[in-house]
C-alpha cells in the first residue's frame, strides 16, 4: 500500500510533470488566462491521463513494440474525443470548450499523457497506472491553477470572473497589468514557480 | 500576393511557439545545441508540409459537415467532424513512422543524426495544432494549407534555432542555482516571446 501512496505523491511534488519533467508545456500556457478555463483543462487532462494509462496498461502485453506509438495515440485520442464531446454536450461547459478552442484537442499530443504511458503504464499493473495517471494530471492541474490564479488576479482583477480587487482601488488609480495577459508572461511566471520549487527542494537543482 | 501574406503571417505573426505555445515540450528539450535543433527543425517543417495538406483533403472531402455529398446525395447530411482528432493523429503518426522507415532505409547518415527525434515528431503539438488550426480557419484550397504549413514550420524552425544559440551562449554565464537549466530557459523563452510580439497586429 505504501508503494501506491508513493506513486500518487511523487507526480505531485518531486516528479511534477511541468516543473520537474518539463512535459506538457504546450497546452498549459495558453489556457491560463482565466481560472475557469484552467480548471476545466486540469480536470480534462486528469481524466484523459488516468483513463488512457489504465487502458494502455491493460493492453501492455498485447501491443507490438514497433507500432506502439500509433496504438497509444489512438487510445488517447479516443479519450480526448469523449471528453470533448462531453464538454460540448452541456450548455455551461460549451462556452468554455469554445474558448479553449484547439487546446482540448491538443491534449492528445500533451506529452504528459504519452510520457506517463511510456514511462509507467507499459511496465506496471492497471491499478497503479490509473493512480499514476490521475496523480500526474493533478500535478499538472495544480501548476495550471497557480499560474491562472496570478494571471487572472493581476491581469483582470478577478477570480473565476468575480471582481476581487475593490473598485475603490481602481478609483484611486490602480490599473490592471496588461503584460500579465500576454502569453509570454505565462512562461516567465512558470520560470519563477520553478525557481521557488527548486529553491525549496535543493535536490532538484541542475548542476 | 495572398499566399505571400499568409506565408509571412504564419512565420512571424502567428508563430507556433511564441503566439500559441505549440511544440513546447520538444522545443525546450532539444534546444541544448544548434546542431540537433537544426535537424529537428527541418524534420518538423517536412512533416508539417506533408501532413497538413493531407489532413486538409481528408477534412474537406470526408469529415466536414456535409463533406461527403460528392459520393452520393444521401450522404450529404453526414457530419463526421467528431472523428477529426483521431483521423488527424492517425495520419500524423502513420506518416512519421513511414518517414522514419524510409529515412532509415535510404539515408542512414541522416537517420543517425536525427535518430530519436523523428518518432518524437508524432507527438509534437505543433503538427497536430497546425491541422486543428487549419480546420478552424477554413482555407479555400490545398495550396493555402500547404503555404500555411510551410510558414508555420519555418517559424518553428527559426524559434528553436534561436533558442539553441542563446542557450549555447548561456552555458558560460552564472545563473542562480535554482534557476539553472529549466527555469532560466523558460524566462528566456518568455522574453523572446515579448520580442516577437512586435509583429502582432501587422496586416499584410
Amino acid at each position: 500500500m505504501g508503494n501506491l501512496k508513493e506513486t500518487f505523491v511523487t507526480p505531485l511534488l518531486k516528479g511534477n510533470p511541468i516543473t520537474v519533467l518539463v512535459l506538457g508545456i504546450c497546452s498549459s500556457l495558453a489556457v491560463t488566462v482565466e481560472l475557469k478555463g484552467a480548471l476545466v483543462m486540469a480536470l480534462s487532462v486528469t481524466i484523459v491521463t488516468g483513463l488512457s494509462s489504465l487502458v494502455c496498461s491493460l493492453l501492455r502485453n498485447t501491443i507490438p513494440n514497433r507500432v506502439r506509438i500509433i496504438i497509444q495515440l489512438v487510445v488517447v485520442s479516443l479519450m480526448v474525443i469523449l471528453v470533448d464531446q462531453f464538454l460540448k454536450a452541456f450548455e455551461a461547459t460549451y462556452a468554455i470548450d469554445k474558448s479553449l478552442s484547439v487546446y482540448i484537442g491538443l491534449i492528445i499530443t500533451n506529452c504528459i499523457v504519452m510520457g506517463r504511458i511510456e514511462a509507467f503504464a507499459l511496465g506496471n499493473k492497471p491499478f497503479p497506472s490509473l493512480v499514476d495517471g490521475i496523480a500526474s494530471g493533478m500535478g499538472y492541474g495544480a501548476i495550471l491553477i497557480i499560474v491562472a490564479f496570478f494571471r487572472e488576479l493581476l491581469g483582470s482583477g478577478t477570480l473565476f470572473g468575480l471582481q476581487v480587487i475593490p473598485q475603490a482601488l481602481y478609483d484611486a488609480g490602480y490599473v490592471n497589468n496588461g503584460l500579465v495577459i500576454l502569453p509570454p508572461f505565462a512562461l516567465i511566471l512558470l520560470g519563477c514557480i520553478i525557481w521557488v520549487h527548486r529553491s525549496i527542494d535543493k535536490e532538484l537543482q541542475e548542476k | 500576393m495572398e499566399y505571400i501574406s499568409l506565408f509571412v503571417k504564419s512565420i512571424f505573426v502567428d508563430n507556433m511557439i511564441f503566439a500559441y505555445f505549440l511544440g513546447m515540450c520538444s522545443y525546450l528539450a532539444v534546444s541544448k545545441n544548434v546542431k540537433t535543433a537544426n535537424g529537428l527543425g527541418l524534420a518538423v517543417i517536412f512533416v508539417l508540409l506533408c501532413t497538413l495538406p493531407l489532413n486538409y483533403l481528408l477534412n474537406t472531402y470526408f469529415l466536414k459537415p456535409g463533406a461527403m455529398a460528392w459520393i452520393s446525395p444521401a450522404l450529404a447530411d453526414v457530419d463526421l467532424s467528431f472523428l477529426s482528432f483521431i483521423i488527424f493523429i492517425a495520419v500524423i503518426a502513420a506518416f512519421t513512422q513511414l518517414v522514419e522507415m524510409i529515412v532509415e532505409k535510404f539515408l542512414p547518415s541522416l537517420y543517425s543524426s536525427l535518430g530519436i527525434y523523428l518518432p518524437l515528431i508524432a507527438v509534437n503539438c505543433a503538427i497536430l495544432g497546425g491541422s486543428l488550426f487549419m480546420q478552424q480557419r477554413d482555407f479555400v484550397n490545398v495550396g493555402q494549407s500547404a503555404v500555411y504549413a510551410l510558414g508555420s514550420g519555418i517559424g518553428w524552425y527559426l524559434a528553436i534555432v534561436c533558442l539553441a544559440a542563446i542557450r549555447e551562449k548561456m552555458s558560460y554565464s552564472n545563473v542562480p542555482a535554482g534557476l539553472k537549466g529549466t527555469g532560466i530557459t523558460f524566462i528566456t523563452v518568455g522574453l523572446m516571446g515579448l520580442a516577437f510580439m512586435i509583429f502582432m497586429g501587422i496586416t499584410l
